[in-house]
Parts: C-alpha cells; structure tokens; sequence
C-alpha cells in the first residue's frame, strides 16, 4: 500500500479514536443530562449522515429519503414501546382498554394485525433493520436495475418522502397521525424517562454509532468499496468489468439505510417519541447537509458535521427561530460552492500541511541547525 | 441450429435502426478463433455501434450474435463480459479516484458478486498478476500512482491492461491509439501484438499506418453495411474502397 493510503487510514484511525473519546468521555463528564440527551439525539442523526457518506460519497448515490429509513427505525420501535405504555391496567378510561390512545380516539377496538407482532421484543429490534432495508430494497431493485440514477434517483426518494409523510399523518388511527407515537414510557419494565436511563440509553446510541462507523470502514475497505469508487467515477466501465451494477448499488443503499433506522431506533429510546416530522423532505434534506457540512468523503468528518450544524441550529434557533432555515439553505449553498469535500476536505487539504510545516519547523528549531538529512534517531 | 459454425463470434443479419435510422444494415461479420480483424470505414460508418452491439451496450432490433455458437443478444453486459468478450472504449475508460493497482486488481475476474467483493483478500498471487500485467503496459514503476495523473497514453494503456487482466476470449479496441505519441503509437503496435497471442482482437481504427503494422484481415464498414473485406494489400487496391474512403 502506498504511503499516502497508510497515511489516510493512520489520520482516519486518530479521527475515530477522538470522536470516540469526544462522546464517550468529554461530553458526558461536561454536560449535564439535558443537554447529553440532546447530543444524543444529534447522534441519532449521524447514523443517518454514516448511511450518506456510503451511499452518497462513495457510490454517489443521492438519497434526498433517508428519513423514511430512520422514521421506519424509529416507528418499529416506537410501536413496542406504545404498545408496553398500553395495558390494559393503564388504559382502562378507554372505550376499548389494552389499544394505544390514539387508536381508541380513532374509534378503533382492536389492534390491527401489523401491530400484534410487535407485541414482542426481539421482533421489534430485528423490525428495526429488516423493515427499512426492505423498502431500500424494493426502492433500490426498481430504480437500480432498470437504470434509473442521479437527479432521478434523488427525485423519486423526495417523493417517498413525502408519501411516506402523508401516508403517516393520513392514517392516523394506525399511526399516530401529525402528532406521531407519544407518551413512551417503559422498556420490558424499565422506565426509560428517568435521567440514569437516560446516562445509559446515551452510551448505547454512541456505541452503536462508533460500531456503525466500523462496519462502514470495513466495506469501504474491502473490494467492494474500490468497486463503489469505481461506479461513482465510470458505472459503465464497471459493467464491462463484469460487474452487476445494480446489484453493488442495491447493497449499498440498503447498508445505508439500515444504519439509519437503527439512528431512528435510538431517537426514539432517548427523545420519547417519534412523529412524521422526521420522516418528510425537509429532514431528509437536513441530513443531507449534515454530511456535506462535515464532508461527504468522511465517516468522521460526517459525525462531526451532524454534531456542529445540530449545535449550530440549537444555539441560533434559540435566539431566530425564523431565520434558522434560511441559515441552513445558505450553509448549504456556501458548502456546496466552496468547500465541496466538507470540513473534513478543509482539514486534510489545509489544516493538515499547515500543521506538518510547523512540526518540522519545530524539529529544525529543536536542533538548531538545519540539517538536509537528518541522522536517524537513536 | 442449422448453420452451426467454427467461428468465436458470428453476427448474421444484424440490424439495429435508431428512430428508423439504421446504423447497422443486415451485417454479417464472422471473427475467427486467433484473428486480428480490423475495421476500418468514414466517420458513421456504424464501427462503434457494431461493437456496441456484440457487448450489449445497444440492443439489437433485429438479427442474431453468436459466440461460441451461443446466442448472446439480449444478454447483459455484464454477463457478457463473463462469457469472455472485453471491450475498451474510444476515450480512455479507467477509474480515476483509484490507483493503477486498484484500477488492474478490479478487473481480475474473481469476486465480481457482493459477498466477493466484500470478502476479497488480495493474495500475494493477485499482487503477483497485477504487477506481471503492468510490466506488459509500460506502467510498473507507477502501481500506486491515482489513475487520473497519469498521461493519456498510460490511462490508454492501463485500459489495455485492465482488458488483459480479464483475459478475454475476444478482445474488442476502439481507436486504442487515438491521441498518442508516434512513440507511444510504436509501443501500443508492440503491445498489441503480444496481447494477440492466444486470443481473438477486433480493433476499430482510424490511423492507417497503425493498421498497416499490426492487421492481418481487414473490413471495411460504409453505412452501417460490409463494403469490402480482405487483407490490407486487396482493402487498399479496391476502387470501392478508395471512393468512400481512403481517397479522402
């Protein structure tokens, strides 16, 4: 391997290590409970900003739906704990007790049979991955296979986005309506409102990310992240290499979407509730911008994009809550103009040899000579 | 079937018309086992789309491709490719992003589904592969250079190179030294005849000095149709030939 491949995967490596001791350690020996709560929640988005940087950065697959994915995530997992919030012991001012509130308002009496499944754990957490990896899936053989990409491509997640939304919201006797799955409560008994719960359900989300963002390395290792590279630079050649396109793309865009239900899954854990306004096109777009800003290219370029525009957008929609969105548009224009690769592009191209010329300014200072070849060190 | 041949590739027949313009007009072309055949012909002639045609890349509306005795229209093409058929394309086709080693490991002919790809472990056989082939390209002092800074030349050569590293059973050239260097022409000359040993090569060209030094049959394509075909001696006696082309 060359010495600038070694190089990057040594950078990379650092990078992942302090985003780990960044969540792991800092933060939550910094901050108090409501505000970690809230940095977990913007950890949930970077799962989604984990699936972007493989589907899009790498294959160049632009999904502007990935908040189906993590709303189906999210929705899988909300409807267990709903339906653990509503025993029949706790429900029993319903006209029909042991169903979720809003499908009594609804006038339903019973609980319709997608729901009974989830009645169980386990089939909820495999519910999780398995649901949105299967939409993916029929998503991705539609478009894929028949050739269907780029601009088109990113059209028609757009458009499942908002189906997705005005299905939700259509539906509300099944779903929870505008108003999403609410008043979660408890996990096999475990009350996860309290603030240990909280400690806790926080260190899971940031151990699932970091796992997350290793399995993504692992692909994007492999052979099969040089053949993404390859189908992002010339689809056709790769073809003509005997490669299955379509077949490469599918798998990608369901990996993608699979870590960003398990994003969703974690929202849901720590916020308390899941709504369809996580699903539609604005968020969908937003989590695109999260991996721009952080750079597209970049596991952890796009953890720490999330990061910072989550921050960002906290910080000034407290004091502008109506112009935040216009703020967001002109990141997003300013990122896409200027910086096409991100903050993680600005490190590597400027930061990195900055910081490379003071070393060896340093190392010179250091000796007090300068030395064209310097003697190897004892 | 009635009319089973010998021959690698056979096009019988074969017609293609785009919104009723047929670029391909009732061809028949016939590739031996070993052959190098060049096609030559004035620009339109339907050359690309010929070979367009025999690796999938335009279907064709009617007529049939054999190879092997094996009708392959309407195949995919990337099943195709795993039949034994390479193509390279006029420009130079390579994966940019990746390095030359990348760019030659990709094209071996293993692991081609997910699960291989993911699962790849790069033996220190394959090293060996890779570097043998890129000693055939001219490119081994340049393994883990980006594909995109290298000259146009090398990327045609590395395109060569990622055909070779197939292996295919034809091997199909468009205009492989447009755009180079007499040197690199010369070199090009002697890199496709080694290449040709063991296998069959179908080369579109324009140049034709170039033809001169590597063909042994020619075809002469004009309108979409077979105008004359022949050794280079007979192509350039032909008057038919010299009116709608070499004459210009």
């Amino acid at each position: 391997m060359s010495a600038a491949a070694t190089n990057n995967r040594n950078l990379e490596l650092i990078g992942f290590a302090l985003i780990a001791l960044l969540i792991m350690v800092v933060l939550p020996l910094a901050l108090d409970i409501f505000r970690l709560n809230l940095i977990g929640k913007y950890l949930t988005y970077a799962f989604v900003a984990v699936g972007l940087v493989l589907c899009w950065g790498y294959t160049g697959i632009l999904s502007l739906g990935q908040g189906v994915f993590f709303g189906l995530g999210g929705y899988c997992m909300a409807m267990f704990l709903k339906l653990e919030a509503s025993s029949a012991a706790n429900t029993k001012i319903q006209s029909t007790p042991g169903i979720p509130d809003f499908m009594d308002w609804n006038q339903l009496t019973e609980l319709p049979f997608f729901w009974v499944p989830f009645n169980s754990l386990p089939f909820a957490l495999i519910a999780v991955i398995v649901v949105p990896a299967v939409v993916a899936f029929i998503l991705g053989a539609a478009m894929f296979k028949r050739r269907v990409g780029g601009v088109y491509f990113a059209i028609i997640t757009q458009a499942l986005a908002a189906v997705m939304t005005i299905l939700i919201i259509g539906r509300q006797g099944y779903t929870g309506g505008i108003n999403g799955i609410t008043d979660l409560r408890t996990l096999l008994g475990w009350d996860i409102r309290t603030d240990g719960a909280k400690y806790i359900l926080y260190f899971v989300c940031c151990i699932l990310l970091l796992g997350s963002m290793l399995l993504a390395r692992f692909v994007l290792s492999s052979k099969l992240g040089r053949i993404l590279v390859a189908i992002r630079d010339k689809e056709d050649r790769v073809r003509f290499s005997g490669y299955s396109v379509g077949d490469f793309k599918i798998f990608i865009f369901c990996l993608a979407s699979a870590i960003a239900a398990v994003g969703g899954a974690m929202f849901t854990l720590q916020v308390g509730f899941m709504s369809p306004s996580f699903v539609g096109i604005v968020p969908s777009i937003e989590m695109v911008i999260f991996a721009a800003v952080g750079g597209r290219h970049s596991l952890v370029g796009a953890v720490i994009g999330t990061l910072l525009v989550n921050w960002a957008k906290t910080a000034f929609s407290e004091s502008f809550p109506e112009l935040w969105l216009f703020a967001m548009g002109g990141l997003f224009i300013a990122v896409a103009l200027a910086f096409p690769r991100g903050l993680a592009g600005i490190f590597t191209d400027q930061v990195l040899p900055y910081i490379e010329k003071l070393w060896s300014r340093n190392r010179r200072g250091q000796d007090g000579v300068v030395v064209p070849n310097p003697a190897p060190a004892e | 079937m009635a009319n089973s041949t010998d021959f690698l590739l056979a096009l019988e027949g074969v017609t293609v018309s785009f919104d009723g313009f047929k670029a391909v007009n009732d061809l028949n072309l016939y590739i031996d086992k070993g052959e190098l055949r060049v096609i030559i012909g004035p620009n339109g002639a339907g050359k690309t789309t010929v070979l367009d045609l025999i690796c999938g890349r335009t279907k064709v509306s009617s007529g049939s491709i054999k190879f092997k005795d094996q009708e392959i229209t309407g195949l995919k093409e990337h099943d195709i490719v795993k039949r034994g058929i390479g193509r390279k394309f006029q420009t130079p086709s390579i994966y940019e992003d990746l390095t030359v080693f990348e760019n030659l490991e990709i094209s071996l002919p293993r692991g081609r589904n997910v699960v291989g790809a993911l699962l790849w472990n790069r033996t220190p056989e394959i090293v060996e592969r890779v570097r043998e082939v890129t000693e055939m390209i001219f490119l081994a002092d340049h393994l883990d250079r980006l594909a995109e800074t290298l000259s146009h030349g090398q990327k045609q050569w590395l395109e060569i190179g990622m055909l070779l590293i197939q292996d295919p059973e034809v091997l199909m050239l468009d205009e492989p030294v447009a755009g180079m260097s007499v040197s690199e022409r010369a070199k090009t000359a002697e890199l496709l005849n080694k290449i040709i040993q063991n296998r069959s090569v179908v080369v579109i060209e324009h140049d034709m000095k170039f033809v001169e030094s590597i063909a042994h049959r020619v075809t002469v394509l004009h309108q979409g149709k077979v105008l004359a075909e022949g050794n280079m001696d007979a192509i350039q006696a032909d008057p038919k030939v010299k009116e709608v082309y070499l004459g210009h």
